[in-house]
């Protein structure tokens, strides 16, 4: 098989979005934003629970997508609860230059070696929407929430 | 059935077609393409680009402007394309052929320059469920800014279209039936006679988009009656940026100009401008001569061939395909109506539509995978999104087999 499809559909993206973490509404939330990939109609919705300190107590997310998006969704849940608003943000920005292909520098440690499952998306520049779109409406959340987030 | 030349004779050859379109040449990731994505665009054959190139190269400067010999042989061509066209649609005069710049500006001049004129508040514009945006958003334009009211007729549960249902919805305030003449999804051919004939029983104009019809069926707007009729070049083996509304020239007469400037007008002075009679009132600006030229050897070359033939060989792609996917339990076709033109949408369970087409294109076999378009579609389907194969002439059973196989693999990975 293509290495660069194997490398795309490993198993721990397969199963993340198969077996989503953190999935479904959240009671309670204080930040949700809606995103919307207009090239596949895809649609997901952040929910986050932030606390006085700007700590990320909780985050759940919905919506249908590609087993990249669900699975990037899935990850990003799983990786930013209890983190700052600012650490998430940094996060991000990490991830972002990871699927483009681009020199994670900001990326260390236990967030390098979990989110590099995703590197692979980088060789498929269609498809690096469909990774981002979650966490662009995380961003969207937690700024605010008005609109729709962008996946770019 | 467009009048063929006798000297056409009857059976297709698709492997010789091919040979014809030079993108095939060209592998993708080192296989040979599968291009299943013709109604998206279609390829384009030697032909078409040879055309265009010798007549920028010998013949080309602007039209209807100089008297010198070049502008006089550029405007030939360009007029020649038009009567091409007229033919094409075999329509009456030449001066109901418009130029445009694709399908949907054809659209768009139509909701602009004269359905806008006629809508008052309340007034309605009847559409099916399965039209593309692009038959869609002018509309919705008039909705937002003159109050006018959608009314969509639904398809059965096989994509076909419910004419009663239509008939039902054509009312005494209804002022356009604006209606696709093939679905770019489920490939439903629209009963466009039938519809023309009920709408017109009212009183009602019909627009039908035939960004699909066109390529795969033939198409004599007289005998249909139709009063609109939009196509755009791309989809017919023609180049990008030009496209043509036909509509009869009574309507054509009373319409508004669309975009103003050169070439539109017949007089301008500093307090007043006056317009030229049509077509020349809806092509302001340099038109698409280029391109003109390149969409009259498109559909020379499509005349080239039998069409009844082409047709033939590409239902018989459609059923082999459709015979095919059978063998997938996991795989839920959309759109099997009677008479349906070729082109496959397909839902496959638990595996998203993109990550289908991702597999797929790596095993060199080029399909849609998406919305195409059409969400109010998708809706009626419950689907978000689902992957499309669409056939033309240069297809071969061989591609659908590449599809099969690739269909199989992306399986093999996402389950």
């Amino acid at each position: 098989m293509d290495d660069s499809l194997r490398e795309l559909y490993q198993d721990v993206i397969l199963d993340h979005s198969r077996h989503p973490r953190h999935f479904g509404p959240l009671e309670g939330a204080t930040n949700t934003a809606e995103g919307h990939n207009p090239l596949c109609g895809d649609r997901v919705k952040s929910n986050l629970i932030v606390d006085a300190n700007d700590r990320i107590a909780d985050i759940t997310f919905e919506g249908k997508g590609c087993a990249i998006s669900q699975a990037s969704a899935s990850m990003m849940t799983d990786m930013v609860v209890g983190r700052s608003v600012a650490e998430a943000e940094k996060l991000m920005g990490g991830f972002l230059h990871l699927v483009k292909g681009e020199e994670a520098t900001d990326l260390a440690g236990d967030d390098r070696e979990q989110l590099d499952v995703m590197a692979g998306v980088s060789a498929f520049p269609m498809r690096v929407k469909c990774a981002t779109l979650a966490w662009h409406t995380m961003k969207s959340a937690l700024e605010g929430g008005d609109g729709a987030a962008k996946s770019e | 059935m467009t009048a063929i030349p006798k000297t056409i004779k009857a059976g297709f050859d698709p492997n010789a077609a091919r040979a014809d379109f030079e993108i095939f040449a060209k592998p993708v990731y080192g296989k040979p393409l599968v291009y299943l994505d013709s109604a998206a665009s279609a390829q384009k054959p030697r032909q078409v680009l040879d055309a265009m190139r010798d007549f920028a190269s010998s013949e080309y400067a602007n039209v209807h402007r100089g008297v010198h010999y070049l502008s006089a042989a550029s405007t030939d061509r360009y007029e020649a394309a038009r009567r091409t066209v007229q033919k094409f649609l075999n329509a009456k005069h030449e001066d109901e052929i418009v130029f445009t710049k694709g399908g949907t500006e054809a659209i768009n001049l139509v909701s602009y320059s004269y359905l806008a004129l006629r809508i008052q508040p309340g007034d309605e514009i009847v559409l099916s469920v399965m039209e593309h945006h692009s038959n869609i958003v002018p509309w919705h334009f008039l909705r937002e800014r003159q109050g006018a009211v959608l009314r969509w007729v639904d398809v059965r549960n096989d994509g076909s279209l419910d004419i009663e249902a239509l008939d039902a919805a054509i009312g005494p305030k209804t002022k356009l039936v604006a209606i696709t003449h093939m679905s770019n999804v489920l490939g439903t051919v629209t009963p466009l006679k039938e519809i023309v004939a009920r709408a017109h029983a009212k009183g009602v104009p019909v627009l039908a988009d035939g960004a699909q019809g066109a390529v795969h069926e033939s198409v004599d707007v007289q005998a249909l009656d139709i009063d609109f009729y939009t196509i755009t070049g791309h989809k017919l083996y023609g180049p990008t940026g030009i496209g043509a509304l036909y509509g009869k020239r009574k309507h054509l007469k009373a319409m508004r100009p669309f975009n103003g400037g050169g070439e539109m007008i017949r007089e301008v002075t500093r307090e007043n401008v006056t317009y030229a009679d049509p077509p020349a009132r809806f092509e302001a600006g340099t038109p698409p001569i280029i391109e003109s030229v390149g969409l009259a050897a498109a559909i020379d070359y499509m005349n080239s061939f039998d069409r009844a033939s082409v047709h033939a060989h590409e239902q018989d792609l459609l059923t082999y395909a459709r015979e095919a996917v059978r063998e997938f339990n996991w795989l839920r076709v959309i759109g099997d109506a009677p008479g349906k033109g070729a082109i496959l949408s397909f839902e496959t369970d638990g595996m998203h539509a993109h990550d289908v087409a991702t597999i797929l294109d790596r095993e060199g076999v080029a399909v849609r995978a998406g919305h195409h378009c059409a969400q109010p579609l998708m809706e009626r389907f419950g689907v978000a999104s689902t992957s499309r194969a669409s056939f033309a002439m240069y297809n071969t059973r061989a591609d659908v087999d590449a599809l099969i196989a690739a269909l199989a693999k992306a399986r093999k990975i996402l389950s």
